[in-house]
Formats: C-alpha cells, structure tokens, sequence
C-alpha cells in the first residue's frame, strides 16, 4: 500500500514537474533581503572596501603634494628596457600575451596595461610587436590599446593592425598557435602576462627553447613554479599589478601602491591579533568578525 | 572628448557594479543581471571582429608567401570545412561536424596536453639542479613528495608522508596565502584605480 502511495505521489510529481518548470519556485527559500537596500552580512567587507578606497585616495592626495615615493626595484620589471632592445638588436619582433582570461579578470586588465607600457618601447624602437589574443574581447582592446599607444609615441606609422590577432578560444588550440609563432617567428623577446592554467608551461618552455628573454607575470599561484623555472624573470602575484605603475612612474600610480602596504600592514597586525586571541582568549569571536554572508 | 566618454562610462558602471554587491534589493539584481547581458551582446559582436581578423591576417600571409604560409592555408581550409560540415549537417551527435570534433580536434587537444608531461620532466630537471642553498632545498621537498606519492613508500615509511604532508600545508601554504593576500589586495587597488580613472592604461596609456 505505502509503495503504491509512493508511486502515485512521484507521478503526480513528475507531472506536476513537467507541466510548469517554474513550479519548482517553492523550492526555493524566498529571499529575505529582496527589498534590502544594503545586506548586513557583508558589513565587514564593505567596510574593508572604503578603508583601502578611502588610502588609495590618501595616497593620490599626497603624491599630488609633490612628496617622493620610494618603489623597490622589481628586477623583471627593470628588464623590459633590456628585453625590447635586446630585440631591436637582434632584428626579431617582441611576443606579448595577455593571459587566457577575458577581461573580466584584473590579471588580464593589468596585462593589458603593462603592454601599453611595451608598445610605447617597441614604437620608439622600431620593433614589431606581435599580440596574438585568445579572447575576442581582449583582442578588440589589445589592438586600440597598441596603436594608441604608437599614436602617443609618435610613431602611428608603425604600427600594423596585423601583427595583433585573434587565434582561438580553445586552450590547446591557443597554446599550439603559440608554440608555432615561436619556433617559426623566433622572438627575441617573450612577455607572458595575465592569467594562466596548464598550457604556461607548453608555451614557456617551447620559448626557453627558441632562446628568447621571457618575462612572466601571473597571480596563477599554480602556475608560479612553471613560469619561475622557464622564464628568466617572474612577476609574481602583485607585482602584475604594480608593473604599469613601475614602468609609467607616473607619481601618483606610485603613491596608489603605498595604500595596499598599508593596508598590507593591517592585514599583518589583524593575523597577529586574531592569532593571539586565538591562544588565548579561545574563541571564535575574532574570526567571526570576518565571516561573511 | 574622445577619453572622458569611456572613463565617465567606466566611473558609472564601476561604481555601479562596485556597489551592487551590497545591496540586495530585486531592482538592483535586475539591472546587475540586464548589463550581464549587455556584456554577451559586446561579446558576440567581438567574435566577428575577431574571426574577421583571423581570417585577413591568414589570408595576408598567403597572399605575400610568407614563411610558413601553408600553414596558413590549412588554418584557413579547416576554418571554412568545419563551418561548411556544421552548416550543412548540423552539430547534434553522429553528424560530420560532431565527427570531425570529435576524431580530429579532440585527439590534436589531447596531444597538445600530453606534451606537458615531458615538458614537465624538461622543467624539474633544470629546477631540481642543485646549484644554490635554495634549489639544493627545493629538491629536497620534491624528494619527499614524490617519494610520498609512492603507495608502498607510504606503507612501510609514514613518516614520509606526514613529512610531505607538512611540507604542503605548513610552508607551502603559508607562501601561498602570502602571495594571495597580495594579489587580492592588488585586485581591489587597480579595480579601484581604473574607476576613478588614475589607472588609463587600458585606453592605451597617458594622462
């Protein structure tokens, strides 16, 4: 008897479910906050949020001031000279991706800014610089961003639409196109920047082959390793970031640099007092004031 | 002109996208979700731009007989076959199109990613050179941890395996959470400097 109820309640389920999939709203909770203007559970990461906005316009302020701002050498940053003329030398074109993320991702943002810098180098130089892009979005982006860039050094007349492209979306297909672009063009100088997954090592060594300079930046924590092993410079993690701001020295990109130290600063001194409290006092009550939802 | 409309545009959808993490209000979740959509918009008509280009910078190649064109024109023939094949009979199972995926781009895919095992032995064979106090220790943990991935190992020495297991939580993790504090840090700042338009290197750099 129970069997057969059981059969007739998952019929008139299966029914009830085919006839109108959007029955299956019960199921979901309403949500409580859906006239909210402003969710309670996120408070603390608001707050975070203004802190490092609020220092980021401090530091724009006080680098307008005129103050002098003190940035540690990045030695792969301090390369990019080098690498460019190393290539102008040599006669081969400069090879610079952007990552494997769309533009969505800040890696690929800062990838994008960091070959503004490149393509500025590589119009005063006269050397070809070849952007193959595996993104459509970033490939429309990479080819304003390059020509502007020889537009602003002067040299509009350099630059070819044709050496920035689009190659494919698919990962292996993307990392095939590449190794072929090095064996067959042989850069003098390889710039991978953005963010990567299990092609970086593909692409890194097929260049550590060809003898090219290779610059790598990538906040892939996964990918750090490969890039560090077949590269002869890395950037890592957020000094992607901090690379247009190096390379530009424009003063208040600098300063901008100095609110995520101090913010660095109290995350260190947050860690040590979360620590403490956690061997002594024994509760959770310092970490829940991180926890969000 | 010609820059203060695109920094004005990033400045309001930044701020906007920027803020409606935290407010949950339905109105605001149906203009998030309507500019997602915008968002697939651009991007479909990015897609023709961007097989637009590949096609003419192929097609240049083969025109001036540059080196390696024929790989040029094999780029170009399988582009145009598999747009024919899915054209004419469709993409569903058992058609050409889902034939040559599978049998052809499939496989080449596979191939590309098994070159990363040798590619990977290339690698730790320069890295593992103990040349330095540093790379002297690096192989030393890589010691460990591949001894650790070893069953029998495992089994006759655990303490192998509580060696490697610390290596991988304790100070690989610690350098880890490092390098991502930074990066998360770094994420906020730029996002933070391309809205207020200090950061204008996506507009091809300048002030």
């Amino acid at each position: 008897m129970n069997i057969l109820k059981m059969l007739k309640r998952t019929i008139l389920y299966l029914i009830f479910l085919l006839a109108s999939p959007a029955s299956l709203s019960w199921a979901q909770a309403p949500n409580p906050l859906a006239n909210s203007w402003f969710n309670p559970g996120l408070t603390n990461a608001f707050v975070g949020a203004c802190l490092l906005f609020l220092l980021v316009e401090l530091s724009v302020w006080r680098a307008k001031s005129g103050k002098p701002m003190f940035i540690r050498r990045i030695a792969g940053l301090s390369a990019v000279e080098e690498a460019v003329g190393r290539a102008t030398e040599m006669g081969r074109p400069v090879l610079f991706l952007t990552g494997m993320n769309d533009l969505s991702d800040i890696a690929t943002i800062s990838a994008v800014n960091i070959l503004a810098q490149v393509a500025r180098k590589t119009a005063e130089y006269d050397t070809p610089l070849l952007v193959p892009n595996r993104d459509p979005v970033v490939y429309t982006v990479t080819q304003e961003v390059v020509k502007q860039a020889y537009t602003e050094a002067g040299r509009p007349d350099a630059y070819n639409p044709n050496n920035i492209y689009f190659i494919t979306s698919n990962q292996m297909g993307y990392a095939a196109a590449l190794d072929g672009i090095m064996m067959r063009e042989k850069p003098a100088t390889n710039f991978f920047m953005g963010y990567y997954y299990a092609e970086a090592l593909i692409i890194a060594e097929t260049g550590s082959i060809t003898g090219a300079i290779q610059i790598a930046g990538t906040d892939a924590v996964m990918q750090l390793p490969f890039f560090i092993t077949t590269c002869d410079y890395t950037l890592m993690g957020e000094e992607l970031y901090a690379a247009s701001a190096y390379l530009s020295r424009d003063p208040i990109l600098v300063g901008t640099l100095k609110a995520q130290d101090w913010c660095k600063v109290i995350i260190t001194f947050l860690l040590l007092a979360g620590s403490a409290w956690a061997l002594i006092i024994r509760n959770d009550w310092f970490l829940s004031l991180f926890s969000v939802g | 002109m010609k820059r203060r409309v695109p920094l004005l545009i990033c400045l309001f959808s930044g701020l906007f996208f920027g803020i409606q993490f935290f407010v949950p209000h339905h109105q605001v979740r149906q203009v998030y979700s309507n500019g997602l959509r915008w968002l697939i918009v651009v991007a479909a008509f990015t897609i023709i731009m961007a097989v637009g280009s590949l096609i003419v910078h192929h097609l240049r190649r083969v025109h001036r007989r540059t080196k390696g064109w024929g790989y040029s024109l094999v780029t170009l023939g399988t582009l145009l076959g598999m747009v024919a094949a899915g054209a004419a009979t469709g993409i569903r199972p058992g058609s050409l199109f889902n034939k040559l995926f599978l049998n052809v781009q499939a496989p080449m895919q596979a191939t590309m990613f098994g070159i990363l095992a040798f590619y990977i032995a290339s690698a730790s064979y320069r890295a593992f050179r103990a040349r330095s106090k540093e790379a002297t220790l690096l192989l030393l943990a890589a010691i460990f941890l591949m001894l650790s991935a070893v069953s029998f190992i495992g089994y006759y020495f655990p303490r192998i395996t509580t060696l490697s297991e610390w290596l991988l939580m304790v100070p690989n993790m610690a350098a880890q959470r490092g390098i991502l504090f930074g990066v998360y840090l770094g994420t906020l700042a730029t996002s933070i400097k391309i809205i207020l338009g200090i950061e204008r290197g996506w507009m091809g750099g300048g002030r």
